[in-house]
């Protein structure tokens, strides 16, 4: 049993795989922990900290997303001082955020009992950025989880358009000098859309959808296939509304894309729903 | 009064001179660690108990073996000159009256662990330290091996607090922005470019260096058993002479603040309210309190406190300590680098709740604290709460 490491979580004995993370540990032990800005097809970054746990022998607490588990090391995932810390976590996102599209975050709010009302102050109100045919930023429901960062960078899309600039809680998601996203290196991959948690990138479809009050999630069924572009193949899944195309994203587990997709995949789907237009060419 | 990082009789020898180099022994310590060889430099820091004089006092033989014992070939040294804590100032006037003693303590610390770059990152705020140590770096033409197999690389700070952060810093060598990154791996595993790194504050390395002029035995002699050596006390606010100053370990407080060779008495009203001990992220002692403290570590743990970064800002009874409180979170609001949430958001609700109108509930106030410290990611936000968390804890200072 060379390659794995025994450890305990809330008092329980559990046998890992060595370099298992805690948080993958204690989903195994049946004692998942929640997260926000971890993804499973990207590296942690570590931001959020709900994750948090007491780990024993450590002053502070310890993010579970990125921490390797070791032998004998002794794991509480629902201390005192763990749940305090998750509260606030949750408070001052949702006093500074706007939670209405982020389920990871209002469930967060919900099982802490978070009272984010408490907090007045400074939020993260502002015009939402639309300056592109494809996608919406509505940054004031932003937690900055870095998802969109990696997921444009060396994590998937190698495109490096987006960043973050700025510093404290004037932090944000730039493009560059504040540069509209058509004048930016952005290439409209909607990767960072695709791993957004909280529909602070919004396909555009779905946002106009959303405004006009047609958007209906119980009214949407699912159509898995491949993309017809190009030779690599990529799953893709139709999301249909009303006999319509308004949304397209591939399977996270699927072994070509892990989620991700091109432009043409992504957003080019118009042409399916104009074939008469076509045919009369 | 103790005269061991701080120069004496030698300063009428020209700053840079090879003989002032000489006359502060620093030739002796580079051919004595020639000597010892890499194993035997880092046992004799380890015996001397040198701990880390950059805030977080962590032994330095022991991070110097870390580093000494990795299978990379490729390491790498920096000597954190960064120095942005509020009320810190004693790396600068240690830079600027004796530049020698960090750098042969750098050359050491190359030299065990097997490094062959050396990096220097400065306060950007510190322009003519910069240009000193430039001028300095022509020591590798008559200073021997140690000095001469290396290549000195200086970096100007890249203007903000949390760059001195030592993970933010290796960001901000890099080319990246001076975001902390999570720690494990430490820059001893992974630090520099993903090589081993050891990255020392300026006091530090001049103990290095005062160690290898004489030996451990030599050196213990001053301090306590767990802290030996001198700390530089940087003394600001109101006190008669304010300045840096050096005191054995475990020296008094009261004398620092009292006595004519140092503070010289208390400033202002001349009535003594309190001292933020460590700077910005430090604790607050009463007066009271400041008549029984000693200044080192372990003594200071009673009082929830520790050394930090060596400052002491002193405050008169006419001081609103509120208001203070106030601008201490001013202070971590700007300098957060917005990685995450407890910080990010949290230090500019402190600055909400420490500045606006209503009376805050310090129980709600202490949650907030309490959770920046347990689960932000750096120091940073962990102890941006701490000035009003030590406040919290004492009502005397409540009015
Ligand atoms: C926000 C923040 C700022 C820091 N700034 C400095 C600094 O300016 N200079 C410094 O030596 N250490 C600074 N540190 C501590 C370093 O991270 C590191 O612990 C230190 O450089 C190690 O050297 P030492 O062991 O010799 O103290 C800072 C830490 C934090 C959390
Ligand atoms: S659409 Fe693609 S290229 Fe553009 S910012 Fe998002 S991930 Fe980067
Ligand atoms: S825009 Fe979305 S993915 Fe990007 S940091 Fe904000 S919440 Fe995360
Ligand atoms: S604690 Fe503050 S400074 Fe440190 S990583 Fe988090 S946001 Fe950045």
């Amino acid at each position: 049993m060379g390659n794995d490491v025994t450890m305990t979580i809330d008092g329980m004995t559990v046998t890992v795989p060595y370099g298992t993370t805690i948080r993958a540990a204690a989903t195994m032990a049946g004692h998942p922990v929640p997260t926000l800005c971890w993804h499973e097809h990207l590296a942690p970054a570590n931001a959020c900290r709900a994750c948090v746990v007491e780990v024993e022998g450590s002053r502070t607490l310890v993010a579970a997303c990125s921490r390797e588990v070791e032998p004998g090391m002794v794991v509480r995932t629902t201390s005192e001082r763990v749940q305090r810390a998750r509260r606030v976590v949750a408070e001052l996102l949702a006093s500074a955020s706007d939670a209405s599209l982020a389920p990871s975050l209002e469930a967060l709010c919900r099982d802490t009992g978070a009272h984010p009302e408490n907090w007045g102050g400074a939020t993260w109100h502002q015009p939402v950025r639309d300056d592109n045919g494809l996608y919406v930023r509505d940054y004031a429901k932003c937690i900055l989880c870095y998802r969109c960062v990696e997921a444009c960078g060396d994590q998937a899309q190698n495109t490096f358009a987006i960043s973050v600039a700025g510093r404290g809680f004037h932090a944000h998601i730039d493009a560059g000098w504040d540069r509209a996203m058509p004048e930016s290196d952005c290439v409209f991959c909607g990767n960072c859309v695709a791993v957004c948690p909280t529909g602070a990138l919004i396909d555009r479809t779905e946002w106009t959808l959303r405004q006009n009050g047609q958007w209906d999630d119980a009214a949407i069924t699912t159509t898995d296939t491949v993309c017809g572009y190009c030779g690599v193949g990529c799953g893709l899944t139709l999301h249909v509304l009303d006999n319509r195309i308004v949304k397209v994203t591939s399977p996270p587990d699927h072994p070509v894309t892990h989620g991700m997709l091109c432009v043409k995949g992504r957003y080019a789907y118009q042409y399916v729903q104009q074939e008469e237009a076509a045919g009369e060419d | 009064m103790v005269r061991r990082l701080l120069p004496d009789n030698e300063s009428v020898l020209p700053l840079l001179s090879e003989e002032r180099w000489r006359a502060r022994g620093y030739d002796r310590a580079l051919a004595q660690a020639a000597a010892l060889g890499p194993d035997g430099v880092i046992e004799w820091v380890t015996a001397a108990h040198i701990t880390g004089r950059g805030g977080a006092a962590f032994p330095t033989g022991k991070k110097w073996a870390s580093v000494a014992r990795t299978t990379d070939p490729i390491k790498y040294v920096v000597m954190n000159a960064d120095e942005s804590e509020l009320g810190t100032f004693k790396d600068r006037v240690l830079l600027s009256g004796d530049p020698w003693g960090p750098l042969t303590g750098l050359a050491i610390a190359a030299y065990a662990v097997g490094a062959r770059d050396a990096f220097l990152y400065v306060r950007g705020e510190y322009p003519e330290i910069e240009a000193l140590l430039k001028d300095a770096f022509g020591w590798t033409r008559w200073a021997g091996p140690l000095a001469d197999r290396l290549t000195f690389h200086l970096y100007r700070g890249g203007g903000a607090y949390i760059a001195g952060e030592e993970t933010a810093l290796i960001n901000s060598i890099e080319g990246k922005r001076p975001e902390p990154r999570v720690k494990p791996p430490f820059p001893t595993q992974r630090g520099l470019w993903d090589h081993p790194t050891v990255i020392q504050n300026v006091e530090t390395l001049a103990n290095v260096a005062l160690v290898l002029a004489h030996d451990p035995e030599w050196y213990r002699a001053v301090g306590t058993p767990s802290a030996p050596g001198t700390k530089l006390i940087a003394v600001s606010g109101h006190v008669r002479r304010p300045g840096v100053y050096e005191v054995p370990m475990g020296f008094p407080l009261w004398p620092v603040l009292m006595d004519p060779d140092y503070g010289g008495g208390i400033g202002g009203s001349g009535r003594l309210q309190a001292v933020l001990i460590g700077g910005a992220a430090g604790t607050w002692l009463t007066a009271d309190e400041c008549r029984e403290a000693r200044l080192d570590n372990e003594s200071l743990r009673a009082y929830g406190a520790s050394l930090g970064s060596g400052a002491m800002m002193v405050f008169d009874d006419t001081v609103n300590i509120w208001r203070i409180l106030g601008q201490v979170a001013r202070f971590f609001a700007h300098e957060s680098c917005g990685q995450c949430v407890p910080c990010r958001i949290g230090t500019q609700r402190l600055v909400e709740q420490l500045t606006g109108d209503r009376q805050p509930d310090y129980q709600q106030l202490r949650e907030l604290g309490e959770a920046m410290r347990d689960a932000s990611i750096c120091g940073l936000g962990q102890t941006a709460p701490q000035a009003l968390l030590s406040y919290l804890d004492r009502p005397a200072l409540w009015r």
